[in-house]
């Protein structure tokens, strides 16, 4: 057995214990998947620092720990959740809330006006049983990440989304996800993203945590971007300090598809997001951005993969990372050009701002490439704040502290930028400077002091 | 006096560049420090706008009668202390209105005011770049991010209008402008004077001096002041070269 022995007996007892539950409440197609994703997360383990894509990281922490699971939350906990306000809320959205990885709403699936399905992952899984057959866990099937496994031997609910070919949706998708309980527990989340042909489709995650408890969440989320279409998926993590998640985030991409995945990464104990851009149709595009602001004692790393299958592909990766007090950042970013992939263009950039001596930052740019007509690139900094921008900021009459936040607003901008709502991106702007500001850790309904 | 400089000694690290600097600016009056590559110019920009990478060693320096070595430079600043950077610096993400809304607040904070309304102040960027004549693009965009040279040099001038300092110190602005930026500059420069402010042009041509007249003209070499006169004395120099001033200097 590889990865981290002990601990993953934790996680095969939880599986024991409720799979019962588990099998009642899902289709029999994702019933049939569970007993070898089992027997793989059994073999394969919790990643340790010995997996290549988990270098950096310190998952113990937060994976040594018996927690409990609900498979339904009490419905105190999806009152709670309900009242809840997130920071980018106010924007015009389709949203729907997640409690604990936990569809709650008595209309299950519904078709929005412009013809999107969207709603519980559960209900979905028996209505679109083709569909579902035709992808789910398709791409989720990475070969070193037994946490992945996990998911698809214990992930009952979480979103579905089918957006039919030719459609445009006019307002973001949001999903609110919030885990609410008065004990400690170990959720899964559970996505199914399918766009069909020229499709545009805008997808915002945020999570957030209600109750001053120890949480896990181990999320998965499949896209299919379907040839021509668009897709934006930006999740905002904003989750108290006791609390862990791990995300992993497998987007495949046909011919002519442009697909951008952006993480803005707040609060939350351990943040790990696994991205994973297949191109593997013509002529597509990938960006992945990501930022994490960063303080305390939190943990946090973004690893990154996008695999040129075929040629004329384009990736681009931006990370970048403000860290403080005794914070650790990873970035861990990896193109792979295969022998086909000719005329590729990948490149990938990662800068970070150390604050405090105590404050460090692990990173890994790197390029595998099997073709040889390709223009890649890659490159990573750490630095300290720039001294000739606070003389320059602060000749001008503002103070050193001000200087100080306006230039990490600026280095944090260029990711914000990146992102294609406006609206959204001026409420991350705000989110931005309120998180540097320190203001933005007693969010309006979290009872949780993040220390 | 706005300013008065008394012995002054500094230098970057272990070298001493400044070897005793006497200066002496009156309210209204605008003077020129002019010498070669190397003398020193920079470096008394540098102390006094309160650059850290420079150390004072020996000297005094009076603002208006106060301390100057003992203010940091945003307290310098708002004091009405301002310095046209020989290299603005590009500042990716924050855009010129943040930058400048953040600057004017902080200054009308220190003198007991109000914030400026979003509109007021949009109007005050107007009112400023229509007089230094740059183009209203520039600030709409990261602060000096992709600025041509000439364009960062007229948007220190933009900076100096929104600011209104009462000791402008313009470290040379000239550099690298073509004959139509310069002259845009020195415009902006000449309407920005009033009986009550003060300048410092330092420059290595004479032909900034073309545009804005000085007082007085100073010859920095070697660290020192070591030439004092009119306007005439920036001609002299820009006939003869420096060569005469050294030879001067080594003969005394």
């Amino acid at each position: 057995m590889n990865g981290q022995v002990g601990i993953v007996d934790r996680y095969l007892d939880l599986f024991d214990k409720n799979i019962g539950k588990i099998m009642d409440s899902s289709s029999p197609y994702i019933n049939s998947l569970r007993e070898p994703a089992y027997q793989t997360f059994r073999r394969m383990g919790i990643p340790d620092k010995k997996n290549e894509n988990y270098k950096f990281a310190d998952l113990a922490l937060f994976f040594d720990f018996d927690y409990k699971t609900r498979l339904v939350p009490g419905k105190s906990d999806i009152e709670e959740a309900k009242n809840f306000q997130c920071g980018v809320a106010d924007l015009e959205t389709q949203g729907m809330i997640l409690v604990n990885g936990y569809y709650p709403y008595a209309d299950k699936l519904k078709q929005l006006p412009d013809g999107i399905w969207t709603g519980s992952f559960r209900e979905a899984s028996s209505q679109f049983g083709s569909l579902f057959e035709e992808h789910y866990g398709k791409y989720a099937n990475t070969e070193n990440d037994g946490l992945v496994h996990l998911n698809t031997a214990m992930a009952t609910d979480g979103i579905f989304t089918y957006v039919p070919d030719g459609t445009v949706c006019e307002k973001p998708i949001q999903i609110v996800n919030i885990v609410q309980s008065d004990e400690d527990i170990f959720n899964q989340h559970r996505n199914l993203i399918v766009l069909g042909k020229n499709v545009q489709m805008t997808m915002i995650i945020c999570d957030h945590t209600l109750s001053p408890r120890k949480f896990l969440t181990n999320a998965v989320t499949e896209v299919v971007v379907g040839e021509n279409s668009i897709f934006n998926i930006i999740r905002v993590q904003n989750e108290h300090n006791y609390s862990g998640k791990i995300t992993h985030t497998f987007i495949n991409q046909e011919k002519n598809s442009f697909a951008s995945s952006n993480n803005i990464i707040l609060h939350g104990g351990l943040v790990w997001n696994n991205t994973y851009h297949y191109l593997v149709g013509e002529g597509a595009e990938a960006k992945s951005n990501g930022l994490y602001l960063i303080d305390k004692f939190q943990h946090v790393g973004n690893y990154v993969s996008i695999d040129h299958f075929v040629p004329n592909c384009t990736s681009n990766q931006l990370f970048k990372g403000v860290i403080d007090e005794m914070a650790t950042g990873v970035f861990n970013g990896r193109i792979y050009v295969h022998p086909d992939a000719q005329k590729t263009a990948a490149f990938q950039r990662n800068n970070n701002i150390l604050l405090t001596d105590d404050a460090k930052v692990f990173t890994k740019p790197h390029l595998e490439i099997y073709a040889d007509d390709v223009k890649c690139s890659h490159g990573a900094t750490v630095g300290q704040p720039d001294n000739d921008i606070m003389f320059y900021l602060r000749s001008r009459g503002i103070d050193q502290r001000e200087a100080k936040l306006m230039l990490m607003f600026g280095f944090a901008h260029e990711v914000i930028q990146e992102i294609g709502v406006k609206a959204l991106r001026e409420r991350l702007d705000d989110l931005v400077m309120q998180r540097l500001r320190g203001e933005l850790s007693r969010c309006a309904n979290c009872v949780v002091k993040c220390y | 006096m706005i300013l008065k400089i008394n012995n002054l000694h500094a230098g970057i690290g272990e070298k001493t560049i400044l070897k005793g600097i006497n200066l002496e600016v009156r309210t209204g009056e605008v003077h020129a420090i002019m010498g070669p590559n190397g003398s020193g110019k920079s470096t008394l920009a540098s102390v006094l706008a309160g650059r850290e990478t420079v150390t004072v060693t020996e000297g005094e320096i009076f603002y208006n009668g106060k301390n100057l070595l003992e203010m940091s430079p945003e307290e310098r600043s708002k004091e009405g202390l301002f310095l046209g950077f020989q290299y603005p610096i590009e500042i990716p993400g924050v855009s010129m209105v943040a930058f400048m809304k953040a600057a004017v607040n902080e200054h009308r904070k220190y003198r007991g005011l109000e914030p400026l309304s979003a509109s007021d102040f949009l109007k005050l960027m107007r009112e400023k770049k229509e007089l230094v004549g740059i183009d209203s693009k520039l600030a709409n965009r990261s602060v000096n991010e992709g600025f041509s040279g000439g364009e960062k040099k007229k948007n220190e001038i933009f900076q100096m209008a929104m600011l209104e300092p009462k000791l402008s110190i313009l470290d040379e602005t000239d550099s690298g402008l073509d004959i139509d930026a310069l002259r845009i500059v020195a415009n902006g420069v000449n309407k920005l004077k009033r009986p009550d402010s003060s300048s410092i042009v330092i420059t290595h041509y004479q032909r900034l001096l073309d545009y804005i007249v000085p007082d007085i003209v100073h010859v920095l070499y070697d660290g020192r002041i070591v030439k004092t006169s009119g306007k005439e004395l920036a001609l002299e120099l820009e006939e003869k070269g420096y060569n005469w001033i050294q030879k001067e200097v080594n003969q005394n």
